[in-house]
């Protein structure tokens, strides 16, 4: 028993990114040692194991404990717009080295060819049951989906095309923090995106934010909590500091609902925690609301997807 | 990438000696025990000083002042970092690291001066915001976040100063400004070079040599668009002269008001927006 809670708890210090840097989980390469890769998933928080397709159809939220693991930005345009309905913008920006710092360049080319991404966002126009919005979401699996000058001006863009289209724009956050590699520059990403969010504000059209595991640092400390609407996925990691800064600084092991979805619901930083099976009839009725649209009570259908 | 305007930071005469120091030289002379902070350059740079207290919502926080004075006989609100020069002033002022009702006090006084139309002045120096249990629970990401907000909105000039440490988002949350002066020694990065070295090299104690290679000092922050104006300190760093550094601060902020002063409100907010708006650098190919 005390053994299974200080289990749970090396997952979660393990995928607490302090520095806004990409460290991979030992725990979880420890565990895909003896899993054969793409078959069986076992997820870290109750180590339980499922056939990948099964995990797949359940939205990539562990059948055991309802862990929402994390997901690509392609999973998650699958499971949140509409068929077809997905534009992209600014596919082709790429990061350049502010700083000169040593194999950067080789890093972003090792993760393009990786994951088949060029950066950390993905940004474009979509439907969510046909409410035309515009849309970014961060993707964890290329550098922590840390902040660096792409993922700074693409969020920026993001929130210009919305307040240009008067559309609500949706953000659903990932991340390590700013990003190191590119010094102070990727610093200023933080005012350089807030100072966005407020000028959408100020056009008076609804930003949303959706808190994905793990959102933390300076996406934390900028346009994260800026929504209008702050939604959480049940259970991810959402702070500012690192768990292991804050562990150092009072010795103590935390709790593992530290900077949890739910801890940020009671303290009183997050609106609502909501599941993959809602998110899209959520945003949806969101939409809605500040349309003032009346919503027919047939369109909530709970399995429609993209 | 940006557009910056080196005129002013290139006027600024500087003596050979200090043109070649490191980084790491610099980090030694921000860390210097003399090193004079916000409460010494005070009575030196304003007059009719009253602090004021309290975000209102939580608490006080004794990392950040803030209150109202004159300098140059102009009222102005003046927010500062503040650092102890020994262990009891440390304790007093949390080692500079604020927790979210310092950010909250600090937007509610930016907030009076904007009804008030008195200029903003900040002055930065920490290492970071607190890293602990309570500064989580109540939401410094969201008080950062929401600086950073409000003082990108705010309707009146703000000039903000680095007078040592400019360390991450604590620091960028007194940092969305007008123009930024930095004190010739300062320093103002993502990450300490300490954590920047432990994460690079798994090595904490090799802080000197990522300090020379993370380009942090005051030149760094005019070349990369950041910062408008390097500001000179007293032979060998500020600690040798507090009254000189004083004067050049005066003088860098005599400067900037009656510059941005004349500015049209609307106009200001723009070239404050644009400021920031341009710092990256990316290709689209
Ligand atoms: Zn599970």
């Amino acid at each position: 028993m005390l053994e299974d809670f200080f289990k749970v708890v090396t997952t979660r210090f393990n995928s607490a990114l302090s520095d806004g840097e990409n460290k991979d989980n030992p725990e979880k390469k420890k565990n895909s040692v003896n899993i054969p890769k793409g078959i069986l998933f076992k997820c870290p928080r109750c180590s339980s194991v499922c056939e990948s397709e099964k995990l797949e159809s359940n939205r990539w939220v562990c059948p055991s404990c309802g862990y929402h693991s994390r997901i690509t930005a392609k999973q998650r345009l699958s499971i949140t717009v509409d068929k077809d309905s997905f534009t992209e913008y600014d596919c082709d920006m790429q990061s350049l080295n502010p700083i000169d710092f040593p194999g950067y360049e080789k890093k972003i080319s090792d993760l393009k060819e990786k994951t088949g991404l060029n950066e950390a966002v993905i940004t474009g126009e979509c439907t969510i049951h046909g409410e035309r919005c515009i849309i970014g979401i961060m993707d964890s699996h290329f550098m922590m989906a840390s902040m660096g000058s792409v993922v700074g001006e693409k969020i920026t863009r993001a929130f210009e095309a919305a307040a240009e289209k008067h559309l609500p724009l949706i953000l659903f956050t990932a991340s390590g923090g700013a990003r190191m590699q590119e010094g102070t520059v990727s610093l200023m990403q933080m005012a350089k995106t807030s100072g966005a969010a407020a000028r959408l504000s100020q056009a008076g059209i609804p930003y949303i934010t959706v808190l994905t595991d793990p959102t933390t640092g300076g996406v934390t400390a900028s346009f994260a909590m800026l929504g209008d609407i702050i939604i959480a996925e049940p259970k991810v990691l959402v702070g500012f500091a690192g768990r292991r800064v804050i562990e150092g600084t009072i010795k103590q092991r935390l709790p593992d609902d530290f900077q949890s979805a739910e801890f940020m619901l009671e303290n009183g930083f997050a609106d609502m925690i909501v599941d993959r099976y809602a998110m899209r009839r959520t945003l949806a009725h969101l939409i809605r609301l500040h349309r003032g649209v009346q919503i027919p009570s047939k369109e909530v259908s709970k399995d429609v997807t993209g | 990438m940006s557009q910056v305007d080196n005129n002013e930071a290139a006027s600024i005469p500087e003596s050979d000696a200090v043109q070649s120091l490191l980084p790491s030289d610099r980090l030694n002379i921000i860390r210097h025990k003399g090193r004079p902070t916000i409460k010494d350059y005070m009575p030196l740079l304003f007059t009719d000083f009253f602090e004021m207290h309290g975000d209102r919502l939580y608490g006080d926080d004794n990392a950040i002042m803030g209150g109202i004075g004159r300098f140059d006989g102009i009222p102005v609100t003046v927010i500062a970092e503040v650092k102890g020069r020994d262990v009891y002033e440390n304790k007093e002022c949390n080692f500079a690291m604020p927790h979210p009702e310092g950010y909250r006090k600090s937007m509610r006084l930016a907030h009076q001066a904007e009804k008030f139309h008195r200029p903003v002045i900040c002055f930065i120096d920490t290492p970071g915001a607190f890293c602990g249990v309570e500064a989580e629970k109540r939401g410094v990401g969201e008080a950062i976040a929401r600086s950073l907000y409000e003082f990108m909105t705010l309707k009146t000039p703000v000039i903000s100063v680095v007078l040592g440490e400019g360390g991450s988002g604590g620091a960028l949350a007194l940092g969305v400004c007008d123009k930024l002066g930095m004190l010739e020694n300062s320093l103002y990065s993502v990450i300490s070079p300490r954590g920047f070295a432990s994460i690079l090299w798994k090595d904490a104690s090799r802080e000197s040599e990522a300090c020379n290679i993370m380009r942090i000092t005051a030149e760094d922050m005019v070349s990369l668009g950041i910062a408008e104006a390097i500001i000179p300190e007293a032979d060998g760093g500020a600690h040798n002269d507090f009254a000189i550094t004083a004067e050049n601060i005066s003088e860098f902020l005599s400067k900037s008001l009656s510059e941005k002063m004349k500015i049209d409100i609307d106009v200001l907010l723009n070239e404050r927006y644009n400021k920031f708006r341009k710092i990256g650098e990316y290709t689209e190919m």
